[in-house]
């Protein structure tokens, strides 16, 4: 495998505060990575500062994002509206407001069409568009309804109708059905995942919901603070997860298969920008935190070929 | 069309309480500035008119309230408004109609005017937010507090008594008749300019404030920055993703500012000596003319209940989300 | 608090000090004529004379009072009113709503000014008191619309559920636990308002409906229109009372900014 998308020591501030520090990841291609974390934890800062989305007063002060051998961190406005949807998309949390609420879901496929497709005519358009809908299974006149009137899964297929208009290589999903039931969120993910295979582009799959991750993802990064604290196969991590963080969030959700595990949440709530605590900042809330843990933040070192994990716990193992 | 047929209803509800108002106030409010009159003139009115001003103002003891209100409605379902005492003896109707025309093109287009010049200055202010366009914020603040008729005032010293470059009174040029001829449009037009902008100029920064906000608002919407992640123009995102949405809340708003800048408008007429309804208004006051300032009243607000659903029908084809299911 | 702001407070706070002290810090009386007819700004006459030699620095002073009285009493009415009117529409819902919500609209939608002309011409004393309980009647409707679209959001949040819940009574939510959170969208309805009602005493006093008997920056600007004070060329009658009225105005909106960018922290200034 080769990567698609590598994302060097990135760090995003918003004013004097810094919300991601120094993270480093790694999408290669045709594999589904999943960001994990809570609300706060940066790990949607991190997506749309990579896909440099990110508003004032957020900023990039340092790191690298390389897509295809360009820095997309350099890239000037013309060349990054071009390179935008056509080779990175993105899934919007709540599709309830990712959908302009005045003109028709056709209309703003249209859009991106017309935008990056100058030599399609109106029909071919209007063709492609119907294409798309008919593969994430919406009847095809519903090109012309508004967003409120579909239903908030059929909205989702419609950002995901709209994320594939143009076959990106990558297509980034932040929450992307976190305001849909069970069922619909499962139907939605498990057709998204038969496109990838058919269609072959990679995700970046971002959730708080690390049970959808163990269950979509081929791999999971764990974002806690700002930092990633622990990545590996989702495997790995749903078998054995090794920082406490991560054991934490895979308590909090129930699992969908195997062995019934006791349900707990994690103490505490997750840190605040403005008083973010020395040292590792998981250690007020970690149930096996020692001295050093408040002291100083441990690396994000690889314990073994497939595995990182910035914790004390480990640099004692070895 | 569900929308429309209820926001017809109640401009009809409106209307009636209008009218209804218009009935009461000189019934309810303490003297008989009518009856004076009406003594005043004597011989001079004609039995038919006296009748009229009778079951218009209530003069006629002897009905009760009920057949009163009917009696009310029948003149007024006639078109009849009774007798203009400043215009001695031209039926109020007929004062109405001339000056109609006038208030209609001068308030009509100036407004539309003012509402989509601010609204397109708001909506680069609130886009380009920090930029140049911010200084405009205080300067058209200081504008829109000034009086319309005190600005009309300032224009005419300035234009028409220093420089005098434009007329400052009148629809057009005296010793002219009214006529489709390319002198009379001419000079129609050279009377209008100091009264539009002064109106323009007023009720501009209105419009600019309250779409830059709107901007301002909208901006942060998730779909706005999912048309920036689809890598559309600028241009295309600035207009329709953010402005589209944002112009909704401002049409609500300029249906309901209407009343309160047609008011601010006539002033401007009279301050102007314009033909129309503002300056016969004025002209009213001075007389004490009430079937005059009523008829006023009265025309004025079925112009502006006409033009508020105009602005809904505008509404209904800018937002899907009120046009019926389907 | 930005700059803005304290400019605009300040401004007020000056107009209202003047309002206190403007009789007593007169150097004329406004009424009295002289015999400098017409003369422009000097040394004696600061703002000039009028036609029949009074001078307009003092009637300009004195004339303050009449402003910021009515815009007071006006605002706390109006305001009142439209607190009644919007906070139990919002908070009742159904069909009180629905009658209350119309009815705030009606009075919205019918243009005030003609109205209230034909109103103060009518009645037999139209003096300051009575002009601003006039107003007051015409001024509370925008409040009570977005005070009511204010307390509907608010109903439905959790702290007022659960009052509702724990069998509260109804007034005591309401006071205790709406109003409270309503109280930036009410100091801006009031402001608003203030606005509203000087602008329009203004505008009746220089239509001639108002009692001249009292002065006010409206009624200095009737007797220069009345007197041709344009065609003479004596700008110094009408320029000062309007410039006054603009400055007053432009503070109060400056204050409203005030509220509004602490209400919705989205219109605050970027710091890039």
């Amino acid at each position: 495998m080769s990567p698609v998308l590598e994302i060097r020591d990135l760090s995003v501030d918003y004013g004097s505060l810094r919300a991601v520090h120094d993270v480093s990841l790694t999408l290669e291609a045709g594999e589904v990575l999943g960001l994990a974390g809570e609300s706060g934890s940066g790990k949607s800062t991190l997506a749309y500062a990579a896909t440099r989305l990110l508003q004032p007063p957020g900023r990039v002060p340092s790191g690298e994002v390389r897509f295809k051998g360009h820095d997309l961190l350099a890239l000037t406005e013309k060349q990054l509206r071009a390179l935008r949807w056509s080779e990175i998309a993105i899934v919007f949390q709540g599709a309830m407001n990712a959908l302009n609420p005045v003109i028709s879901v056709g209309a703003q496929i249209d859009d991106v069409l017309r935008a990056h497709r100058p030599g399609l005519t109106r029909q071919e358009r209007t063709n492609r568009g119907r294409e798309l809908l008919s593969l994430v299974g919406i009847p095809i006149d519903r090109l012309s309804a508004y967003p409120h009137q579909l239903s908030g899964g059929m909205r989702q297929r419609v950002m995901i109708a709209m994320a594939l208009a143009l076959e990106p290589e990558i297509v980034i999903m932040d929450e992307p059905t976190t305001a849909l039931d069970v069922v619909v969120q499962r139907q939605i993910l498990g057709q998204m995942m038969r496109l990838r295979e058919t269609l072959g582009f990679s995700i970046i799959f971002i959730t708080h919901d690390i049970s959808l991750l163990v269950e979509f993802s081929d791999r999971i990064a764990i974002m806690y603070g700002g930092r990633v604290v622990e990545e590996a196969p989702a495997a790995e991590i749903y078998r054995a997860a090794k920082h406490p963080y991560s054991q934490g969030l895979l308590g909090s959700f129930p699992a969908l298969r195997g062995p019934r595990r006791e349900l707990r949440g994690i103490p505490g709530s997750p840190p605040d920008l403005r008083s973010m605590p020395t040292g590792c900042p998981f250690h007020p809330r970690c149930p096996q935190a020692m001295d050093v843990c408040g002291e100083r933040m441990p690396s994000l070192d690889s314990v073994d070929e497939r595995r990182r994990v910035a914790c004390w716990l480990e640099e004692v193992h070895v | 069309m569900t929308f429309l047929l209820r926001r017809a209803l109640f401009y009809l509800i409106t209307l009636w309480a209008a009218i209804t108002a218009n009935f009461l106030l000189p019934r309810l409010l303490p003297g008989d500035p009518v009856q004076a009159m009406i003594t005043k003139l004597g011989g001079r009115l004609n039995s038919d008119a006296m009748a009229s001003l009778y079951v218009l103002f209530g003069l006629d003891e002897k009905k009760s309230i009920w057949e009163q209100y009917v009696d009310y409605w029948g003149a007024l379902l006639r078109g009849d408004l009774g007798l203009s005492f400043t215009f001695f003896p031209t039926p109020v109707a007929d004062v109405l109609s001339q000056s109609l025309p006038w208030t209609l093109g001068l308030i009509g287009v100036t407004t539309i005017i003012a509402f989509l010049l601010g609204t397109l200055m708001g909506v680069y202010a609130g886009w380009k937010r920090g930029s140049w366009m911010d200084t405009l914020i205080p300067v058209t603040t200081f504008l829109s507090s000034i009086p319309y008729f005190w600005l009309g005032l300032i224009a005419i010293s300035v234009f028409s008594v220093t420089f005098p470059l434009l007329p400052a009174s009148g629809g057009y040029a005296a010793g002219l008749v009214p006529e489709w001829s390319g002198e009379f449009v001419g000079s129609v037009l050279e009377h209008a300019v100091l009264p539009g902008i002064t109106i323009v100029v007023s009720s501009v920064a209105g419009w600019i404030l309250g779409m830059r906000n709107m901007m301002v608002t909208v901006t942060a919407e998730d779909y706005v920055l999912v048309a920036r992640a689809k890598g559309l123009s600028e241009k295309r995102i600035m207009f329709a993703y953010a402005a589209r949405n944002a112009v909704l809340p401002s049409i609500s708003g300029f249906a309901l500012s209407l009343g309160f800048i047609v008011g601010g408008a006539l002033l401007v007429e009279m301050v102007f000596s314009y033909p129309g309804l503002g300056y016969v208004l004025f002209q009213g006051i001075g007389a004490k003319d009430y079937p005059l300032m009523q008829g006023v009243f009265l025309v004025i607000t079925l112009a502006v209940l006409v033009a508020n659903l105009l602005a809904d029908v505008g509404y209904l084809l800018l937002d899907p989300r009120t046009r019926r299911e389907g | 608090m930005n700059f803005k702001t304290k400019l605009g407070l300040g401004i007020l706070a000056f107009f209202t000090l003047i309002a206190v002290i403007g009789d007593w810090i007169a150097p004329y009386d406004p009424s009295a004529m002289s015999d400098d007819l017409l003369s422009p700004p000097s040394g004696a006459h600061w703002f000039g004379t009028t036609m029949t030699g009074q001078d307009i620095f003092s009637q300009v002073l004195v004339g303050t009072r009449g402003v910021m009285v009515v815009g007071l009493v006006c605002g706390v009415l109006a305001t009142f009113l439209s607190i009644l009117v919007g906070v139990t529409a919002g908070f009742l819902g159904g069909a009180a709503d629905e009658a209350l919500s119309a009815l705030s609209n009606v009075f919205l939608v019918i243009p005030a000014l003609p109205l209230i002309i034909i109103v103060a011409s009518m009645l037999p004393s139209a003096d300051t008191v009575l002009i601003a309980a006039v107003i007051s009647l015409t001024a509370w409707a925008w409040g009570a619309r977005v005070l009511r679209a204010q307390t509907l959001s608010l109903r439905r949040r959790d702290f007022v559920e659960a009052a509702r819940a724990s069998g509260e009574r109804t007034w005591r939510i309401i006071v205790f636990e709406v109003l409270p959170n309503l109280m930036a969208v009410i100091a801006s309805g009031f402001v608003g308002t203030v606005i509203f009602a000087v602008m329009l005493q203004i505008t009746l006093s220089f239509v001639g409906v108002v009692s001249l008997s009292t002065w006010n920056w409206g009624t200095i600007l009737f007797w220069a229109q009345s007197n041709q004070a344009l065609g003479q060329g004596a700008w110094w009658w009408f320029v000062p009372a309007g410039l006054c009225i603009a400055l007053l105005g432009t503070a109060l909106a400056l204050i409203n900014f005030g509220i509004d960018e602490y209400a919705n922290p989205r219109l605050r200034k970027v710091r890039a």
